[in-house]
């Protein structure tokens, strides 16, 4: 136990330290942009990445992963704070956070195992492409000083790391962000700036209960938003713990994550903060910085609050060009490139999914139902593709009359259809063996299907006996366990 | 068939281990298996701070980091190989037929390694600090502790110069522990033939006294020659190794961690103040 929390927290205090620290530097343009798209003062985003950052830190599941206030997320509440003000949005956060926990409880992290390849990636290029339809609006009907400073931002942000001994050392988001500020206010540009989009933190965050009233009124309004919240914030995170995982080749527990994120969700509800998640950009600058261990996300989360109520000042004169610049980076960066490249060498079926992912998720704003139809596809393909493997073969002895159908392979509902088609009822015979004993029958569909045949053949006045029933329909029972102890499978069967 | 254990590393302690893991084979006659666990503790640390991701900035990453990885492990898995190569070479010296000998190297936690083998083991014997401690000589191990509070079976803390032990104390207090231990001594062939020395240490031992008559009669039962003991001191602890150095013991025996968790936070583990100070290789039985 006592062995475990010094590997989780202080095996790697250094690189930690240093890691969190430039993870930090890259949250605070992300949160006041996020906060920007959910539609509040950039002030709700920093205490969520705070809040979140530090609880999890603790409580999560996942050590080294980075989790703050996310665009994912903020896409979700747009329409809550239009019509209903901040207030509900602090509310719903709560309620996130008690049903993420209640996920944990429940191990609904073990479902992660049905969402495939293809939907994670599928989900991570629509949040890349959300992320940066988001930065859309600040790039359209402005001077063309806004599109300088945002070309000159990329081009800090992706050449200064080329910069001899200071490029590996210092984070080019920053380095970007200060130089693009300086030439705002040296200049005296008439520019947007973070300072007009609203309020920025002067002081550490305080304890406040939502001020809604407590009625049923109210969880009807924010429910079906805490519920679409709950769902995403989990997929982000776990699919960003299974990308931290494979980076560092270390294992999480994901149940403990789900619970995480709700504590710490319910956690920046009640500092004012809004709801956030598991970040895939950050977690990789992370990893990259050398951090692996809970330190790191601590020490993000306290450095971004020390930063932000010492600099506040500051902060407000970023211009907004600046963080657009920054936004277009992560959005980059969270794109998959490989699956763009990987498209020829994949198949169809796994490309139609990714793609009907993204393009469901970049109509709906919402990543929760495009992984929806992202694991539907997938399972409907996966379906078909197992259908295929069921084959059936024949012999004839001439002198009874009798065929011999002998049937290899999975049965269930989609390959139904062809087992019925596949029996010749058009010959004329007396007797008719059907030998299942190769074959698995997985559903009711399965057995309807022999039903029928059996009927047909009966209704040509060919006697019809079947072979290894039993051990071909033992799939249908949903237990696995079962399976072992054949009485119970025949008290099963002699249930329906 | 259950077997020895012996944990091996690049430390100093690796050459005790191999001397201690041949007299305990010699003398249970079980096979004995040399074990090398490559722990994965730290990270390579080419951080780059340039805090920007691009487009395929995953995939490098994930390229560099298992590159990195693999590199340190096969440097590893070669120094591990040649480690275990030297501690045969040295336990055979000692006396053991390379028959018995396996070897054993695995990518794992020591801690999960010796639970994963927990069943199969008799004895363990491990140093008292690992690679990480080389320098500071009294120090203790970050694995030892923890092993010997996990694992159910005996381990042999082998120390410094470790030879073939003429005299052993069984340190004795009624408990269930050390009446556990106490039998296991009785039972096994680990210490047929050496004198043993019974010590009871503490205040009012004469309401024991009648314990420790019966500890004697079951291990001069089992065919040991015993000495007993008293130590009627406040301090059992400095009793305990006070006696050691006087009577030239060069084993000692005990139960171990007997006491409950809250017990040892309160007044301080004996377990915990022994692996610390013991001058003599230490033999802990749960």
């Amino acid at each position: 136990m006592l062995q475990k929390i010094k590997q989780d927290w202080f095996s790697n205090i250094r690189n930690d330290l240093l890691a969190g620290t430039v993870v930090a530097l890259a949250l605070i343009p992300e949160a006041i942009a996020f906060s920007i798209i959910a539609g509040v003062d950039p002030k709700v985003g920093l205490y969520a990445s705070f809040c979140i950052a530090v609880i999890i830190a603790f409580v999560g599941g996942r050590p080294g992963m980075i989790s703050a206030a996310t665009g994912a997320m903020a896409l979700l509440m747009v329409t809550l704070v239009k019509e209903h003000g901040l207030q509900y949005l602090l509310a719903a956060t709560l309620l996130t956070g008690v049903i993420q926990i209640l996920a944990g409880f429940l191990k609904l992290g073990d479902l992660m195992r049905f969402v495939s390849r293809s939907v994670v990636t599928g989900f991570v290029n629509a949040l890349a492409i959300l992320i940066f339809m988001a930065q859309l609006p600040e790039l359209t009907n402005v001077t063309w000083h806004v599109y300088a400073m945002t070309a000159a931002g990329l081009g800090i942000i992706y050449l200064f790391p080329y910069v001899p001994v200071l490029g590996k050392n210092l984070p080019s988001p920053l380095v970007c962000i200060i130089s693009m500020t300086a030439v705002a206010m040296i200049f005296g540009l008439d520019i947007r700036t973070v300072g007009d989009m609203g309020e920025l933190p002067d002081t550490l965050p305080i304890f406040l209960w939502p001020e809604v009233p407590l009625n049923l009124e109210t969880l009807m309004i924010i429910l079906p938003y805490s519920l679409g919240l709950a769902v995403v914030g989990l997929l982000e995170s776990l699919m960003t713990a299974n990308i931290v995982d494979e980076l560092t080749d270390t294992s999480s527990d994901r149940n403990r994550e789900c619970k995480g994120q709700g504590i710490a969700n319910i956690g920046s509800g009640l500092l004012g903060g809004m709801a956030g998640c598991a970040m895939i950009g950050q977690s990789i600058i992370n990893v990259k910085s050398g951090g692996r261990g809970r330190l790191s996300t601590f020490v993000a989360g306290l450095f971004l609050i020390i930063l932000v109520v010492f600099l506040d000042e500051w902060i407000s004169q970023i211009p907004m060009a600046a963080l657009v610049a920054v936004m277009i980076m992560v959005s980059i960066g969270t794109f998959s490139w490989a699956s763009i490249r990987d498209l020829k060498k994949h198949p169809m079926s796994t490309n139609v999914v990714m793609i009907a992912t993204v393009a469901v998720v970049v109509a709906t704003h919402n990543l929760a139902i495009g992984v929806f139809v992202g694991v539907l596809l997938a399972s409907l393909f996966f379906a078909n593709k197992v259908g295929q493997h069921m084959a059936i073969r024949s012999h004839k002895d001439d002198a009874s009359a009798t065929r011999t159908y002998i049937v290899v392979g999975q049965v269930f509902f989609t390959s139904a259809e062809k087992f019925i088609t596949s029996f010749d009822f058009k010959e004329a015979l007396d007797k008719v063996v059907i030998d299942l004993s190769q074959a698995h029958f997985w559903d009711i569909t399965a057995v309807g299907s022999l039903d029928k045949v059996v009927l047909k053949f009966r209704r040509e006045g060919v006697e019809v006996d079947v072979i290894g029933l039993n051990e071909a329909s033992r799939t249908i029972v949903d237990k696995q366990a079962i399976h072992n102890k054949p009485e119970a499978v025949e008290k099963f069967m002699s249930g329906h | 068939m259950s077997k020895i254990i012996a944990c091996i590393d690049g430390s100093r302690a690796a050459i005790n281990v191999c001397t201690a893991s041949a007299w305990a084979q010699q003398q249970l006659n079980a096979p004995l298996e040399l074990l090398h666990v490559l722990e994965k503790t730290d990270y390579p640390s080419e951080g780059n701070m340039s805090g920007n991701i691009g487009l395929g900035t995953r995939e490098h990453l994930l390229e560099e980091l298992a590159e990195l990885d693999g590199k340190r492990s096969r440097l590893m898995l070669e120094q591990g190989r040649f480690m275990l190569g030297e501690a045969r070479r040295q336990v055979v010296e000692a006396g053991v037929s390379s028959e018995q000998i396996s070897e054993l190297q695995r990518h794992d936690f020591l801690v999960d390694t010796l639970l994963e083998f927990e069943p199969d083991t008799r004895l363990l014997v491990m140093g008292r600090q690992g690679e990480a401690h080389d320098s500071a000589s009294d120090a203790v191990g970050s694995h030892l502790e923890n092993v010997t509070r996990t694992l159910q079976k005996p381990i042999l803390v082998a120390l410094d110069n470790f030879k073939a032990p003429e005299r052993f104390m069984l340190a004795y207090d009624g408990s269930v522990t050390a009446n556990k231990a106490l039998k296991m001594v009785a039972q096994s062939p680990l210490f047929k033939g050496i004198p043993c020395h019974l010590v009871m240490a503490g205040k009012r031992l004469e309401r024991q006294r009648e314990q420790l008559a019966n500890a004697k009669t079951m291990l001069e039962g089992a065919g040991f020659d015993v000495t007993t003991a008293e130590l009627e001191q406040e301090e059992v602890r400095a009793a305990l190794l006070a006696y050691v150095e006087e009577q030239q013991i060069d084993m000692l025996v005990m139960g171990a961690w007997g006491h409950s968790r809250i017990r040892q936070f309160l007044l301080g583990s004996m377990t915990h103040w022994m692996l610390h100070n013991s001058k003599v290789p230490l033999l802990l039985l749960r």
